[in-house]
């Protein structure tokens, strides 16, 4: 073997290290030999080599951010393949190369590269192929495997990825691939967002003319769409064997990917169903380049790959299951849910109702782990076919109208669901997103509809099957049991995987938390508690609302709501309570009546003003005043009644009282740059990222292995991506997410304590404090909508100069140096729950104004 | 330590020579005028090797502040000033066995008409500078960093838009206009630019001479680090000063043409006089200038210690006393 330094006659290859490149003489399957072109760190591999396994039509190119981003001890090795990149080009006589010569091509060269193990595959498009080929010819040296957007299976019969399908008929191939520059530039266009010219340029260095293009169209004739083709057998083959590998393995996907869809994933999933799974939401083929943090994702996994593992919290508590209320309550009479102007359902047509559902799901093929979309409006019928799925063992997947038709197909389809249970408009939606997995209909569709959106069954004739069926088992208190969805106000949404365990967790804490007991009757106008009352075990009722806008909840509904179940408790967000207020004053007397019955309040989905809870005190005078802190991965972590929020009095933040039993609280301090990196402390005064550790955090993030990583890297503790303080009376006040801490060269700004200030003002209605220009050295800019503004020309994001008069009163209550005050005709809010400042989007306009014309 | 500070007729020469000899230094100056400083000067031009020899002889440092600062006026005369001054001023640093130079320079060197956000000092680059200033201060900073060497630290200084009670370019320049009620603002005046009160340049420049060895061959942008939008600056040195503040406004497109146009009459009537606008101007007027402060601050062990409350205080009081000024 000899090495040489090459590639230094290609033009400027942003992102590579020159001394990476080299040549390398070595035999080929055959034993010809032959001239390589490889990227290589040249690391001492002490922990183990990675060897990264270029697709077609790109090259080890792919592979410079990981190269960059090899973790110590960790050679990386990137080939390019023989008539690929900057390798040898075959004679033009030579037949083109099957993938088992290429797979042979790889251990001919892995050994004369000295190549030894343990090793991790790394693999991309067609590469993935040649990478497990690889893997499956050298388990005595494989680590582990990781694939990007491939395919390992081309079932007979099936067309395969149209685009490639299209690629392989001759004339288009000649033409595609080797005649025209089409398919190599076609490739790098597909990424998103756009790549830059000069990386786009870089990745077609290799392929600049017919001749240095023919292995491209070799290696599409290569794919076997038909059962004959020469390299059908080696395909199947390593599409069994795939099965058989039993090392760690991590998937990395585009899921924007018009070549390799879903159903690509989905079948690497069942063949490595250990295998971690982050998918790049909005990144496309080229997951590499469209999501360069791949690199430090799997950087991170091959540091794990010999970490002791972490044992899971344990809850306190003897776990009791999701039902038992029901089981409890079998003959009770009584109101479990009710619907305002609708059903009635007793705790004991419940029960019955939960266990034939069931038994009929289990007989129709609902599997324990199966996942199950509910896309049904919240009802009785919703609440039965929530428990149902829960007693058959399954999960159930929860996203919202509130994130959008994108947003929830999004979610939805990275939670790759099994059934979708839906009304009409539901299953209309999951065809609209086409959705895997068997359509189960909530009520009655005609014959028409039922075979227009691909109804396998309803509910009914599920329950009417489960009267003759076998109980499925219970599952264990350790199996998932839901998938829920953040806001997505800070990027897609992301599902949170909760177990058994801990929703019952929860349930406990609510119960504690605020003394239920069997007689309490709930109004939940905050979706996701609206399913809880039978798991609290007791009475509940579902307000005429869209619950995805909970701003159009009016008193009269809440009340009448109230009055349906009589109710003592009721949980509503603050967009729902703000509403309530206004509309307090159409109440009937009898209205009233039912919301003075009311004894505790408990509001959540962001922090409540004491404004706003001392003006509900005139609407619910009986009712106890809280607002818990928490998100969608833990809920509540702390709790503060109106009457805390008065003692505790102004400080930099909003005040949201002590953790609840049994929940630790710790803050990670914020570094000069404004990250957050320590270890959790919980001394007082300190500010840093908010972390949660309990019984009922979140089980994981589902399909965003690196985002589960970051955000349970120490131990027990789960980092919430809010920052705060607790204070010497051990009370939490949160300052902001830590996404928008303003990093100044004086060191890091939290924005909430700085907008309390400066909201005080008589002249200002609302503020949003944001940073500008890079980090470390940001300026602060004071965004605020002045009181009583007059009607304003021009578009509503535009940002003017404020007043000397206001900025100077802006800049004497913010307490810290203000490079600019701005003013706004309004400050975007966050459309899920429409509370929230959009901040990041403030300080995208605020970066606009403040960096002036950009005329040349 | 004995240092000598070339151009100390101007405002910074002369608060840099006066900082130095508050603390004891040995401080001469060279200018073509005299100063009025109480040190030993030198007078003539920066560009004569004479007259830097005799100015550089038996030093330990110089701070080079010597150099034509205008918006007209033949390439010629900036290159001459700035250019052939500068090599001057190196020649004589090595002919005289003077260990260390601090260069004084511009940011303007290293722009290219993109705003500039937070950013650190980029090389200085003639070819994409502006103007006959910015383009003969990014060849003078070039000549200065390469002369750098063990025998020789140099550091080239950039003072970011330095003002002060009697400043004759920038503050006064803004006050007339405003006072005649021609001082518009281009665009919707939000821009953020950063500024450098005299004292905290001078103070800047203190530092450079002292680390100078330690470190050395680099390029450091100084500023108060307190980014404000440009619109309020013109109105706090219009305030300062006891005029009215900017009240016309001027479209920033309208701006670029009209000082395109000016430039052309300059050009085709050969005037000499300071035109309203010129391009380079109305760019400065509409585009972010701040800067990353964080190197330099730790390169010089130095922070500003006036604010810009301060600084606009202290030039208000100046206003007060001096009504002739105006």
């Amino acid at each position: 073997m000899t090495g040489r330094p090459s590639a230094s006659q290609e033009p400027h290859l942003p992102g590579v290290d020159p001394a990476w490149s080299r040549t390398v003489t070595a035999p080929d399957a055959e034993g010809r030999v032959r001239s390589w072109h490889v990227l290589d760190n040249g690391a001492e591999p002490a922990a183990g080599t990675l060897l990264c396994v270029h697709g077609n039509p790109t090259w080890s190119y792919l592979w410079r951010g990981l190269l960059a981003a090899a973790p110590p001890g960790w050679r990386v090795v990137a080939p390019d393949h023989l008539g690929m990149g900057l390798s040898e080009r075959p004679g033009r006589h030579e037949p083109p190369r099957t993938l088992a010569q290429r797979v042979d091509d790889l251990g001919a060269l892995t050994s004369a590269l000295g190549v030894r193990g343990p090793v991790v595959t790394v693999g991309h498009d067609w590469g993935g192929a040649i990478s497990l080929g690889w893997a499956l010819a050298h388990r005595d040296q494989l680590r582990g495997v990781v694939l990007g957007n491939t395919a390992v299976h081309q079932p007979a019969g099936d067309r395969g990825p149209v685009l490639i399908r299209l690629a392989h008929l001759p004339l288009v191939r000649q033409t595609a691939c080797v005649w025209t520059p089409l398919f190599v530039r076609a490739t790098s266009a597909l990424s998103r967002p756009a790549l830059s010219p000069d990386v786009r340029r870089a990745l077609a260095a290799p392929y600049r003319s017919a001749g240095r293009r023919r292995g491209v169209g070799d290696f599409v004739a290569d794919i076997p769409f038909a059962g004959e083709h020469p390299s059908r057998a080696a395909v199947e083959a390593v599409a069994e064997g795939t099965r058989t590998l039993d090392v760690p393995a991590l998937l990395l996907w585009g899921p924007r990917d018009p070549v390799f869809g879903e159903r690509y994933l989905a079948d690497l999933r069942q063949r490595l169903p250990h295998a971690a799974l982050h998918r790049y939401e909005g990144a496309s083929h080229l997951v590499t380049e469209d999501a360069p943090q791949y690199a430090d994702a799997v950087a991170r996994w091959v540091r794990d790959l010999d970490a002791a593992p972490v044992p899971p919290r344990v809850p306190d508590q003897e776990p009791r299951s999701l039902w038992s209320a029901l089981e409890e309550r079998t003959d009770d009479l009584s109101p479990a849910v009710v619907e305002v102007g609708g059903a009635r359902v007793s705790w004991a047509a419940l029960d019955r109702r939960v266990r034939r559902l069931a038994a009929g799901m289990a007989a129709a093929g609902v599997r324990p782990g199966h996942r199950v979309a509910l896309l049904v409006e919240p009802s009785a019928d919703l609440t039965a076919a929530v428990y149902a799925t829960w007693r058959a063992g399954a999960v159930v997947v929860v996203a919202d109208k509130g994130l959008g038709f994108a947003g929830m197909r999004r979610a939805l389809r990275s939670a790759a669901v099994d059934h979708v249970i839906g009304g009409r408009p539901g299953l209309l939606a999951a065809r609209l997103m086409r959705l895997p997995g068997t359509r189960i209909s909530a009520g009655h569709l005609p014959g028409p509809a039922r075979r227009a959106l691909g109804v396998r069954h309803s509910l009914d004739d599920l329950a009417a099957t489960g009267r003759h069926a076998p109980m499925p088992a219970e599952p264990a208190a350790d199996r998932d049991c839901a998938v829920v969805f953040t806001s997505g106000a800070t990027g897609p949404a992301k599902g949170v995987v909760y177990r058994h365990a801990q929703v019952d967790a929860q349930l406990e804490l609510l119960r504690s938390t605020y003394g239920v007991r069997p007689d309490d009757r709930l109004v939940a106008a905050f979706a996701p508690f609206a399913l809880l009352g039978p798991a609290l075990g007791i009475g509940s009722s579902v307000p005429d609302i869209d619950v995805t806008a909970p701003g159009t909840l009016t008193a009269a509904a809440l009340a009448d709501a109230a009055a349906a179940v009589d109710a003592t408790l009721v949980f509503a967000s603050p967009a729902a309570l703000r509403n309530v207020v206004a509309t307090a004053a159409g109440l009937s007397g009898p209205q009233a009546g039912a919301l003075r019955r009311v004894r505790l309040l408990m509001s959540a989905g962001a922090p409540v003003p004491a404004a706003l809870l001392e003006s509900l005190q005139e609407v619910l005078p009986e009712a106890e005043a809280h607002t818990p802190y928490g998100m969608t991965e833990a809920l509540p972590v702390t709790d503060v009644s109106l009457e805390e929020i008065r003692k505790a009095g102004d400080g930099d933040g909003v005040c949201v009282g002590r953790p609840l039993t049994g929940v630790e609280v710790a803050v990670s301090p914020l570094s000069a740059d404004g990250t957050a990196g320590g270890e959790p402390v919980t001394e007082a005064g300190r500010t840093g990222e908010i972390c949660v550790g309990a019984g009922h955090v979140k089980d994981r993030y589902d399909a965003l292995w690196a985002t589960e990583r970051a955000s349970s890297r120490d131990p027990g503790w789960h980092r919430t991506g809010d920052v705060g303080h607790l204070d010497a009376d051990g009370r939490l006040w949160v300052e902001g997410r830590l996404a928008h801490v303003v990093s100044t060269p004086r060191g890091p700004v939290t924005p909430v304590g700085i907008e309390q200030r400066v909201e005080r003002l008589d002249t200002v209605a609302s503020a949003a404090a944001v940073g500008v220009g890079p980090r470390g050295t940001q300026a602060l800019a004071v965004v605020v909508v002045p009181a009583a503004a007059g009607p304003r020309r021009g578009p509503s994001s535009r940002l003017r100069l404020a007043e000397p008069g206001l900025a100077d009163a802006v800049r004497a209550a913010a307490g810290t140096d203000v490079a600019a005050v701005l003013t706004a005709a309004a400050l975007p809010l966050d459309i899920r729950h429409a509370s929230k400042v959009d901040r990041r989007k403030v300080a995208e306009r605020a970066a606009r104004a403040l960096a002036g014309s950009r005329r040349r | 330590m004995k240092v000598l500070v070339t151009g100390a007729s101007g405002m910074l020469g002369r608060a840099t020579a006066l900082a130095l000899l508050e603390r004891g230094d040995e401080v001469c100056v060279l200018q073509r005028r005299p100063a009025g400083l109480p040190c030993r000067e030198v007078l003539g031009d920066v560009a004569d090797p004479d007259v830097v020899g005799r100015g550089l002889a038996g030093q330990d440092a110089v701070v080079h502040l010597a150099a034509k600062v205008d918006v007209v006026g033949r390439w010629a005369d900036y290159a001459h000033a700035n250019v052939e001054g500068t090599r001057e001023v190196v020649a004589g640093c090595r002919a005289q066995g003077v260990p260390r130079m601090v260069h004084v320079s511009s940011p303007s060197v290293a722009h290219a008409g993109r705003p500039l956000v937070g950013a650190a000092a980029d090389r200085a680059d003639p070819r994409h500078a502006r103007g006959h200033y910015a383009r003969s201060k990014a060849v003078a900073e070039r000549v200065a960093l390469r002369a750098d060497s063990e025998s020789l630290a140099v550091f080239a200084v950039r003072p970011h838009l330095v003002w002060g009670p009697g400043d004759t370019q920038l503050v006064a320049r803004i006050v007339a206009r405003a006072d005649a009620g021609r001082l518009p603002v281009l665009g919707a005046g939000t821009a953020l630019i950063d500024t450098t009160y005299v004292d905290n340049a001078g103070a800047a420049l203190v530092a450079a001479v002292d680390a100078c060895g330690t470190a050395h061959g680099e390029a450091l942008v100084v500023s108060n680090g307190e980014p404000r939008p440009v619109r309020e600056v013109l109105t706090r040195l219009c305030r300062a000063a006891g005029v009215p503040g900017p009240r016309r406004r001027v479209p920033a497109w309208a701006g670029h043409v009209a000082g395109a146009a000016v430039e052309a009459v300059w050009a085709a009537t050969g005037r000499r006089d300071t035109p309203p606008l010129t391009r380079f101007l109305a760019e400065q007027l509409t585009t972010a200038h701040w800067f990353d402060q964080r190197r330099t601050r730790e390169v010089l062990g130095w922070r500003p210690h006036v604010d810009l409350e301060e600084g606009f205080t202290r030039l208000s009081e100046w206003y007060a006393c001096s009504p002739a000024s105006r």
